[in-house]
C-alpha cells in the first residue's frame, strides 16, 4: 500500500438533474406536508437529496464503476470530453463532493486546484489575498510567510502586492492567483483545466510548474483538453466517456484513441457541419462549418502529399472586430501538433464582420506523407483571449500520388516529408 | 509536508447516520477560520465611506429611535434608568445577535464559489460570520463606556458576567446560523424569511422594555428565548437593573444549547451534499 497514492475502486456518483430546480420547488411542499403531517413532512427536509435509488427517473450517473490505482510519483492525465466526468471525479478526490458508490483511498496530502484565484476578494489587498488564498488550498500562515517573496517574484507584482487587486490587471491578476497555488507542496497536486485561461507566456509558465512539480517526485493528476499538455506532462492517461473508465494505458494510445473518437471522418468538398461539437473559448466567434480541398480532381479532391490544402472556415461573429490570431490546425493521430498555420505568424489581422464570414486558408505544399491526420482551428485576439478553440473537428486523409515517381515508401516513414536528393560525392 | 504522518484517507459515499463532529480537523483549520473571519470584517467596511463608525452607528441611531418613539412617547418604564442608556445596553447584545443571525444565514450561499472549489470543515464559513461581528460589539461596547458617565450610570461588579453573557448570544447566534444557513442552501426562501424572524425576535426580547412588565410564572417562559436572559443579564451587569432570575438564566441554557445541538447536527447531516445543490 505504501507506494499507492490513490487506489479509486468501484467509484461512482449519481446526480439529481436539475438539481437546485427540483428541491427548491419542494420547499412550499414540505411546509404544506409538515403541516399535514408534522413529523412526515420534516423528515423530508432532512431526506438525502441524493441517496441512490430514489426517483431513480431523474437520476443521472456522472461517474460510474470506476477503479485504478495511481502510485506515488506518477504522473496520470485524465481525459474526455466535457460532461465525461473528469471534474466530478476531480472533486470526489478532493473531498469537495461525496461519492454516490464505492471508495477512494489517499496517501498524503492533496493540493487541488481547480480553480486559479480561489478565494480571491476584489476589495483585499495581493497581499491579503496570497494569505487568504493560500490558507483555502490548505497552507498554514507559516508556510506562506515562507514562501512569499519567491510567491510575488513568481507573480512579477511585487509593486502593486499592497493594492487591491480589483485594480490588477487580468494578468497581473491571473499571476498572481497561479503562483499562490504554485507554491503549495502537496504529496499528491490535483491540477483541473487551469491552464485554459490566460494568455500563451502565462500557460507556458504554468505548465513549466505542474513539470516541476511532477520532476519532484510528487503525485500529479491532471486534467486538460490540451492534448500537447498532457503528452508532455503525463506518462499514462486515463480516458472517461460518460461517467466510464474506457482506456487506462500509455498517454499516446490514449491520446489517439480521444482524438479518433472525437473527429468526424470527412469527405472533401463537402460542408462539415461542426457547430454542436465541444470546443473551448468565448464564443462571441464560431465556426459553424468547415470545408476543405486538395484540389485536385484526379485524387477526388483529397489532399496530397506535397500538393495543396485549401480549408474553408465558415464563421459566425457577435460583432464587428479585427483578429490578431486565426488559425487551421493539423494533428497526427498521436495528438501531436504538426501545422500550425496561423495568421498572427503572417504579421497581419483580418477584419470579421457580424454574421456570417467566410474565412480561406491556403496552404501551397501540404508537406505531410500520406495517412490520417486531424484538423483543428483556434481563434482569437492579439492578447490571448480564446473566441473558438477545437483541437479535433476533422478526420481528413491525405493521399500519395505513388504513381508520380516517389518511390517504394519505407516502412517507418517519417511524420512530414521534405524536398531532398540523395548522392555519392566524388573522392 | 511531512507526508509520514499523513495517514490514508479514505472517501467514501455519506451515510445519512449520525455525523460526530471532527474537532480534530476543525483544530488544523483554526487559520482557515482566522482568515475568513478576518476578511469579513475587513471586507465589511472596505470602500464605505464612514468604514468602522458604521458599527457605533448602527446601535446608536437605534438608541436615538427607540428613545423617542418608546422612551418619550410611549413612555415605556426603564426601571430607574435613562432610557437611551437602558436601551443601548440591550441593543449592544441584541445588535450583535441580530446581525449575526442575518449574515451567517448568507454565509454558505456568499461563500459558494469556495465551497464548489476547495476542501475544508463547512462549518468554518457560519463560525466566521458570527465572529466577525465580535468586532462591531467591541467597538459599540467602547461607545457605551463613554456614554455611561455622561448619563451618570457606572457598571456593577457584574460585569465579569459579560463575556458568560456574551458566549450565550454567540452561541446562540451560531445555532441559528447553522440551521438557517444550511437550509438556505437549499430553500432560498429562508433569505427573505430571516429580516422578520429577527424583527419579531426583537419584540420577543426586552430592548425595548424591561422585562418587570411581565409577572412571574411569565417572566421564566421567557427564557425559552435565550436573548431575553443575555440582554437583561447585559443591563444587570452595566447598568445596575434588577439581576434577572435564576430560572429565567437556566431556563435561555437550555434553549440555547438546544439550539446549538440540533444546529449543529442538522448542519452535520446536510453538509456533504452543500457542494452538489449550491
Amino acid at each position: 500500500m505504501s507506494d499507492i497514492a490513490i487506489r479509486v475502486e468501484n467509484l461512482g456518483k449519481q446526480y439529481r438533474i436539475g438539481a437546485r430546480r427540483a428541491l427548491r420547488r419542494t420547499f412550499a411542499e414540505s411546509i404544506a406536508a409538515a403541516a399535514a403531517a408534522p413529523f412526515r413532512g420534516l423528515r423530508r427536509l432532512f431526506r438525502d437529496a441524493d441517496a441512490p435509488g430514489r426517483e431513480s427517473d431523474s437520476m443521472v450517473w456522472a461517474l460510474r464503476h470506476l477503479s485504478f490505482d495511481v502510485a506515488r510519483g506518477d504522473v496520470v492525465g485524465i481525459v474526455g470530453h466535457n460532461g465525461a466526468g473528469k471534474s466530478t471525479l476531480l472533486k470526489i478526490l478532493s473531498r469537495i463532493t461525496s461519492p454516490t458508490a464505492g471508495s477512494a483511498v489517499i496517501c498524503g496530502r492533496v493540493g487541488s486546484l481547480l480553480e486559479v484565484g480561489i478565494g480571491f476578494h476584489s476589495e483585499l489587498t495581493g497581499r491579503d489575498n496570497v494569505f487568504l488564498s493560500g490558507a483555502i488550498l490548505g497552507m498554514t500562515r507559516r508556510e506562506i510567510g515562507r514562501r512569499f517573496d519567491e510567491i510575488v517574484d513568481f507573480a512579477e507584482v511585487d509593486k502593486f502586492i499592497d493594492t487591491p487587486v480589483k485594480f490588477y490587471s487580468s494578468g497581473m491578476y491571473l499571476r498572481l492567483a497561479f503562483a499562490v497555488a504554485a507554491h503549495l507542496e502537496p504529496d499528491i497536486l490535483i491540477v483541473d483545466e487551469v491552464l485554459a485561461v490566460g494568455d500563451v507566456n502565462f500557460q507556458r509558465k504554468c505548465l513549466g510548474k505542474v513539470d516541476d512539480v511532477a520532476k519532484e517526485g510528487r503525485t500529479v493528476l491532471f486534467v486538460s483538453h490540451n492534448m500537447q499538455a498532457v503528452q508532455r506532462l503525463c506518462p499514462r492517461s486515463l480516458l472517461l466517456e460518460r461517467g466510464q473508465l474506457i482506456a487506462d494505458s500509455n498517454t499516446a494510445d490514449v491520446v489517439a484513441r480521444y482524438l479518433a473518437q472525437v473527429a468526424h471522418e470527412t469527405s472533401p468538398r463537402s460542408l462539415i457541419d461542426v457547430s454542436a461539437m465541444h470546443r473551448r473559448g468565448t464564443g462571441e466567434i464560431k465556426v459553424a462549418q468547415i470545408w476543405y480541398s486538395g484540389l485536385d480532381s484526379s485524387v477526388s479532391f483529397r489532399p496530397r502529399s506535397r500538393g495543396p490544402l485549401e480549408v474553408r472556415l465558415d464563421l459566425v461573429s457577435a460583432i464587428s472586430r479585427t483578429i490578431g490570431s486565426i488559425a487551421i490546425t493539423i494533428y497526427d493521430k498521436n495528438g501531436t501538433k504538426l501545422v500550425n498555420a496561423d495568421l498572427m505568424s503572417l504579421g497581419k489581422s483580418v477584419r470579421i464582420s457580424a454574421g456570417r464570414n467566410v474565412v480561406r486558408f491556403t496552404i501551397h505544399d501540404l508537406f505531410l506523407n500520406p495517412g490520417r491526420y486531424i484538423l483543428g482551428w483556434w481563434i482569437s485576439d492579439v492578447q490571448g483571449t480564446v473566441f473558438d478553440f477545437v483541437e479535433a473537428a476533422a478526420d481528413i486523409e491525405v493521399v500519395g500520388l505513388d504513381s508520380a515517381g516517389f518511390g517504394i515508401r519505407p516502412s517507418s516513414d517519417g511524420a512530414v516529408c521534405c524536398d531532398f536528393a540523395v548522392e555519392v560525392l566524388p573522392e | 509536508m511531512q507526508s509520514q504522518d499523513v495517514s490514508p484517507l479514505l472517501i467514501v459515499p455519506a451515510s445519512a447516520g449520525r455525523r460526530y463532529l471532527d474537532l480534530r480537523e476543525l483544530l488544523r483549520y483554526r487559520e482557515l477560520l482566522y482568515f475568513l473571519t478576518w476578511r469579513d470584517i475587513k471586507v465589511r467596511y472596505a470602500q464605505s465611506l464612514l468604514g468602522a463608525a458604521w458599527a457605533v452607528l448602527q446601535p446608536l441611531l437605534a438608541m436615538v429611535i427607540f428613545s423617542v418613539f418608546f422612551g418619550k412617547l410611549a413612555s415605556i418604564p426603564s426601571d430607574g434608568v435613562p432610557y437611551p442608556i437602558f436601551t443601548y445596553a440591550a441593543l449592544l447584545p441584541w445588535t450583535f445577535f441580530s446581525n449575526a443571525v442575518v449574515q451567517s444565514t448568507n454565509s454558505l450561499v456568499g461563500n459558494a464559489n469556495l465551497i464548489t472549489k476547495a476542501y475544508f470543515p463547512r462549518l468554518i464559513i457560519p463560525c466566521a460570520a458570527v465572529l466577525s461581528g465580535l468586532v462591531d460589539f467591541a467597538i459599540a461596547f467602547v461607545v457605551l463606556l463613554l456614554m455611561m458617565p455622561f448619563f451618570g450610570v457606572f457598571p456593577t461588579g457584574g460585569v465579569l458576567w459579560l463575556p458568560v453573557l456574551l458566549s450565550f448570544a454567540v452561541l446562540t447566534s451560531l445555532g441559528m446560523g447553522l440551521w438557517l444557513s444550511a437550509l438556505n442552501v437549499q430553500f432560498r426562501d429562508i433569505r427573505h424569511i430571516v429580516p422578520f424572524l429577527v424583527q419579531a425576535w426583537l419584540f420577543a426580547t426586552p430592548v425595548v422594555y424591561p422585562s418587570s412588565l411581565l409577572a412571574e410564572p411569565w417572566r421564566t417562559v421567557y427564557g425559552l428565548n435565550p436573548m431575553a436572559g443575555v440582554v437583561e443579564g447585559f443591563r444587570w451587569a452595566l447598568v445596575g437593573t434588577q439581576s434577572p432570575s435564576v430560572a429565567l438564566i437556566a431556563v435561555s441554557g437550555v434553549v440555547t444549547a438546544v439550539i446549538l445541538v440540533s444546529g449543529l447536527s442538522y448542519f452535520r447531516r446536510v453538509e456533504h451534499r452543500f457542494s452538489d445543490i449550491i
